[in-house]
């Protein structure tokens, strides 16, 4: 397919608007397959400026007599103003735009042609593959083992090649367990908690249907898991779905596991909110936060009437749950929902995070994120597909990446010393995974980056972050590694609305900027003191 | 002590108040002449200063004891269970007695001695000098100067003895203006930007009812106007709602009629009055107070208590004044009903917008002493110091210490101290240990001869100023960088460190303040040392003989190297005894939070699982 034919207009006048902030830019207007870019002329002193398209969320136009306003809301909640000379040309840019930056085809999307400097392709996307967590697991513990049953991804469409499994399970009895759970995705090794000796498991819900169906290799996959743990280990299977709706799933093929057939598996009901109504939620959100004219009181309910900080709220308890289980009680964990690609993962990924002091680091935040999301199978590409401003009816659009990275901030905010990063990573990934010049949120599973050959043709975003440059932004200045679980509260009065990410662009950055900054400095001198006092002791002898 | 039966009950449970499940500490109760003491089993002691004990209630008995309830004015809430009912009985009517006085000669500050003899408590009362803030500001001078037609406070009792007015203001017209006025509080001085220079002025409302008119206040309003040689239009800001003002016009009172007086422009401001700010602080407290709020509880009742609202409301109108002043040029004249309530609101808080001296330490104190205590906001009376009129008590010194946090958290590096010395502030207002903040007026202080009996609170605090330093502070603003807060709805938060103070399992695990301060005091610490050292060395140098002694003088310099100290953060945790079954930061426990309520889930079914409270007493033990 040709850009061009796309392409109505490649270049306009114009005057671009960046919000109450910043000021103005005029320039030359060129539009090209993947960006927009404002050139303010040879004699201007501000930088070329450049927009990519795939995150532009929806586009407005209005047209005066001899010239048009294009309203970009983007997917990372900026909005900005264009106005460009001539009705025609304004109207041809936005209908180009609009063309362009929903494009469904992954091969031809900007990271398949992004080469940027000092990067090599193929680099970091050999960082976090499941066999290097197996690696660590395999020191801890020996009941669990590598299988290489979805190789083909035939087993289940949406996991990786290799996942962990019961050492006393074989690929056969996996296989038949796949067929119990939806989309195959049977119960694999999520974490193992070192320190009580039990493990995170998760999984979809099984296909147990009106005729309360049972498979005896899916009976037989937890029964190891228990066993693997220590003998006369407990189990609970937390089921993010409340337990009218897990019944209700029966009617369509679904359900939740039987007491019976489980022994030692005890099933908790943590019912925490998905798919449509969370977007949603997030949209009502987004536009109290864009509404700078309302009173307070307004204000105040219109951050009751969207939920968000109710979603926050569960999420962070079901999985503090979780957690609290394998930590406390000795207890395994099994986490599912409906498919097991959402909710389940933002419970386990957060578990982990409140449990392993390596998750928090800034290498184990990235490996979290990359198993438990990208290579779990949360279907970014469908999520992600629409951030909060899109007027198209949502068909599976969800911030469950959001709702995760906003926890990660809340507990970040509650342990401002346990995260080795900061603010900073979170914005990115919540950038990046809705638009991205690389590759690594792109499509929905493994199997599609496969057929893509995503590793091979794009660059990952592991490696442009880890880029010393970007170090600065990125990292928490305060880190000082913690080796205890971190228990966050809950209560509404120690949740805080996410200014940082939802009043991005509408506050003004500058004094937290520029703490951030004084910050860093404190932090660094102290580096600089501490190091220039050997030397001067190391003069002693010479005297 | 006439009024304590008991002083001492055993077996008392304290319940943690946002604990689901019903966690409690057993220790024994005491009753000083001054305090409420309670010693858990671990010896931890919470005191309980009698003045700070807003109510005490004693609710239904129940098997286990009964409960006594008591709610403190810095917002702390405990709620004790006391075995027998007879002891809650006599402790809670002592508690009754001792937490309400009848004259101020009971209070605390007039028993409280700190060790010091009396040159130092009076040049702690002299740390303050107002005259010498008035100096700084640049007054007297040209169009500005000293009156001493209050001196024996026989225009306006409620006024301090000194008080600036403009220069060309005779006597004559003073006493007309301050005739004209409620209480007798004519137009002064408040605040002079010598960069503009404009004035803010203060005052109470003039009694003109539907016609009356003054022709002296009309001249000392032109006075004022004609001080300010840049502009002459001046402001006159009600800080009243529109119809309050108008409905006092009916009792004689109202505000200035815009005809009557050259080149003014009147401005309703809207913050509403003490009575409304009181029930809107109830409320607030009341929902918070609450286990296991939802988000809508919590919302919902945020919203309608309004406090939000009408902190937004004060800060608009200090931002407004300071806009009128940086902007226009012109000089602003605040009132509200009787001036000294919202009055001082504006007035503290608009200077501290333009003026980046009351943004320290220091200057924070001058500008409280300036236009809180100096000028009358009656203290006594809205703290609650003394058995009186309830209906007098409003929380209106809260709410500017609240709107300066928010400016804080807005300007992170604007203010030389940090959110504990509000917090600290506002305990000792109600704490009645120090003199400052006791009596109405000056002329009361005067009366009770505070500054020989009591001591100030000032010199403590500088004393302890290491606490309350914000370690982001840039000093190098200059003097005149006037703060433009955004009043967009969504800056405005609930002050949670204020409001649940107390409810430690509320707040943040770790603190980013202490570890930014102690690294500061390490570089600082760290950059004295070397240039010690690099001296020795130099002075070594110059006298080579003595190789052994500049080792010795080496290792004394720093026998406790900063360096050595480490993991700040983990201070809490090493008071831990070190046990693998103890994965905790303190406070940190998943017992004391919300999501341990599930927990009782996990131990229903089978009893070969460890109950999650047991886990609990096992770990504390």
């Amino acid at each position: 397919m040709e850009f061009s034919d796309l392409i109505r207009t490649r270049r306009a006048q114009a005057k671009l608007l960046r919000g109450p902030e910043a000021p103005p830019l005029r320039g030359t207007l060129c539009l090209t397959g993947h960006h927009l870019l404002l050139s303010p002329g040879p004699q201007a002193t501000s930088e070329l400026w450049l927009l990519l398209l795939r995150s532009v969320d929806s586009i407005e136009k209005r047209v005066a007599s001899d010239s048009g306003t294009i309203t970009l809301r983007c997917k990372d909640l900026r909005v900005l103003q264009l106005e460009i000379e001539g009705v025609e040309a304004s109207l041809d840019i936005a209908r180009s735009i609009e063309a362009l930056s929903s494009l469904e085809s992954v091969i031809t999307s900007f990271p398949f042609f992004y080469r940027p400097k000092g990067l090599r392709l193929g680099d970091a996307w050999h960082f976090h593959p499941p066999e290097r967590y197996y690696k660590r697991v395999a020191r801890e513990t020996n009941a669990w083992r590598l299988s290489e049953v979805n190789e083909d991804f035939s087993v289940c469409p949406s996991y990786p090649r290799a996942v962990i499994v019961p050492r006393s399970v074989d690929d056969g009895a996996l296989a038949r367990s796949a067929r119990f759970r939806q989309g195959g995705r049977f119960p694999v090794l999520s974490y193992h908690h070192a320190p009580s000796g039990t493990v995170l498991v998760r999984s979809s819900q099984p296909l147990t249907g009106p005729q309360k169906r049972r498979c005896a290799e899916d009976e037989e996959l937890l029964r190891a898991v228990l066993a693997g743990a220590r003998p006369g280990a407990r189990g609970f299977i937390v089921d993010t779905r409340s337990s009218q709706a897990a019944k209700q799933a029966r009617m369509t093929g679904g359900g939740t596991e039987a007491k019976a057939a489980y022994p030692g598996w005890k099933r908790l009901h943590r019912p925490l909110e998905r798919g449509q109504p969370l977007q949603e939620s997030f949209v009502r959100l987004v536009e109290a936060c864009g509404d700078l004219q309302q009173s307070t009181d307004s204000w105040l309910r219109r951050l009751e009437g969207c939920c968000w900080l109710a979603h926050v709220k569960e999420a962070l308890s079901t999985a503090c749950l979780a957690a609290q289980g394998m930590e406390r009680e000795g207890a395994c964990i099994l986490v599912h929902g409906a498919e097991g690609t959402d909710s389940t993962l933002l419970v386990t990924s957060l578990a982990q995070l409140i449990l392993d002091p390596l998750s928090r680091t800034m290498a184990g935040f990235q490996e979290l994120v990359e198993r438990e999301w990208i290579q779990a199978g949360h279907p970014f590409q469908l999520r992600c597909a629409h951030s909060a401003f899109s007027h198209a009816r949502p068909k599976h659009e969800a911030p469950t990446f959001l709702l995760f990275l906003d926890c990660v901030w809340q507990l970040g905010r509650q342990f401002p010393l346990s995260l080795e990063f900061g603010e900073g990573l979170l914005l990115a990934l919540f950038e990046h995974a809705y638009a991205s010049p690389f590759g690594t949120f792109l499509c929905n599973s493994e199997r599609e980056r496969c057929l893509c050959e995503v590793r091979t043709r794009t660059h990952s975003l592991w490696s442009g972050l880890n880029q010393p440059k970007e170090q600065r932004k990125l990292r928490n200045p305060l880190y000082a590694p913690n080796p205890l679980a971190i228990w966050p509260s809950v209560e509404l009065q120690s949740l805080r609305l996410w200014q940082g990410l939802f009043l991005r662009w509408i506050r003004p950055p500058e004094p937290s900027e520029v703490a951030w900054e004084k910050v860093w400095q404190i932090v660094t001198d102290k580096e600089k003191t501490k190091l220039s006092q050997p030397t001067v002791s190391a003069s002693e002898p010479q005297l | 002590m006439e009024h304590i039966r008991t002083t001492k009950v055993e077996q008392v449970k304290l319940l943690d108040r946002f604990s689901t499940s019903n966690k409690s500490l057993t220790g024994t109760l005491y009753l000083t002449a001054t305090h409420l003491l309670f010693i858990d089993s671990h010896q931890k002691e919470t005191w309980i200063l009698h003045h700070h004990i807003a109510l005490v209630e004693k609710l239904a008995l129940t098997t286990s004891g009964c409960p006594l309830v008591i709610q403190c004015k810095n917002f702390r809430i405990v709620h004790f269970i006391v075995p027998r009912e007879r002891d809650c009985h006599d402790i809670y009517n002592s508690l009754l007695q001792l937490s309400k006085q009848a004259k101020y000669e009971d209070l605390y500050a007039f028993s409280y001695n700190p060790k010091q003899n009396d040159s130092e408590r009076l040049r702690g009362w002299q740390l303050i000098d107002l005259a010498e803030e008035y100096k700084r500001m640049g007054v007297p001078n040209s169009n500005w100067q000293l009156s001493d037609a209050n001196r024996e406070y026989k225009i306006c009792e409620t006024y301090p003895r000194e008080l600036y007015v403009p220069r060309i203001a005779s006597k004559p017209i003073i006493v007309g203006s301050s005739k004209f006025r409620s209480k007798g509080r004519f137009p002064v001085l408040s605040y002079y930007h010598e960069h503009k220079e404009a004035a803010i002025c203060r005052c109470s409302q003039p009694l003109s009812g539907f016609s009356a008119r003054c022709l002296e206040d009309e001249h000392l309003l032109q006075a004022i106007s004609k001080a300010n040689p840049v502009n002459r239009y001046m402001y006159v800001m009600d800080t009243r709602p529109k119809l309050n003002a108008m409905a006092n016009r009916a009792a004689g009172k109202g505000y200035e009629n815009e005809d009557n007086y050259s080149n003014i422009r009147f401005q309703f401001v809207g913050i509403e009055n003490i009575h409304v700010m009181r029930s809107s602080l109830q409320k607030l407290l009341e929902v918070n107070g609450t286990k296991g709020l939802s988000v809508s509880d919590f919302y919902s009742g945020l919203e309608s208590s309004g406090w939000l609202r009408h902190i937004k409301a004060v800060m608009d109108a200090a931002i407004f004044l300071a806009k009128a002043i940086t902007v226009e040029s012109a000089s602003v004249l605040v009132h509200c009903s009787d001036g000294w309530d919202r009055t001082s609101q504006v007035c503290s808080l608009g200077s501290l917008l333009l003026d980046s001296y009351y943004r320290t330490i220091k200057g924070f104190m001058v500008l409280i002493e300036k236009d809180w205590i100096s000028f009358g906001h009656k203290f006594s009376e809205r703290c609650g110091h003394l058995d009186g009129d309830p209906k007098e008590v409003s929380p209106v010194f809260t709410q500017f210490l609240e709107c300066v946090w928010h400016l804080t958290e807005q300007f992170p590096q604007a203010f030389e101290f940090n959110e504990a010395f509000l917090v600290q502030i506002h305990e000792h207002i109600h704490s009645c240990q120090f003199g400052n903040f006791l009596g109405n007026c000056q002329k009361e202080r005067e009366e009770l001869k505070l500054k020989e009996k009591t001591y100030s609170l000032w010199p403590f605090l500088l004393d302890d100023q290491k606490k309350y330093l914000n370690p982001l502070y840039t000093s190098k603003s200059p003097k005149f960088t006037v703060l433009e807060p955004n009043t967009v709805s969504f800056n405005f938060k609930f002050w949670r460190n204020m409001y649940h103070q107390f409810d430690r399992t509320l707040h943040p695990r770790q603190s980013v303040f202490n570890i930014i301060t102690n690294m500061n005091e390490q570089n600082k610490q760290l950059e004295k040392d070397i240039k010690d050292l690099e001296s020795k060395i130099k002075q070594c140098k110059n006298k080579p003989t003595d190789g052994i002694l500049t080792k010795e003088l080496i290792h004394s310099v720093h026998p406790e190297s900063p360096t050595l100290k480490t993991s700040l953060c983990f201070k809490e945790q090493t008071l831990l005894p070190v046990n693998h079954a103890l994965r905790t930061i303190e406070g940190s426990n998943p017992a004391d939070n919300r999501y341990s309520e599930y927990a009782e889930e996990f131990s229903k079914s089978e009893p070969g699982v460890v109950s999650l409270e047991y886990g609990v007493a096992r770990m504390t033990c």
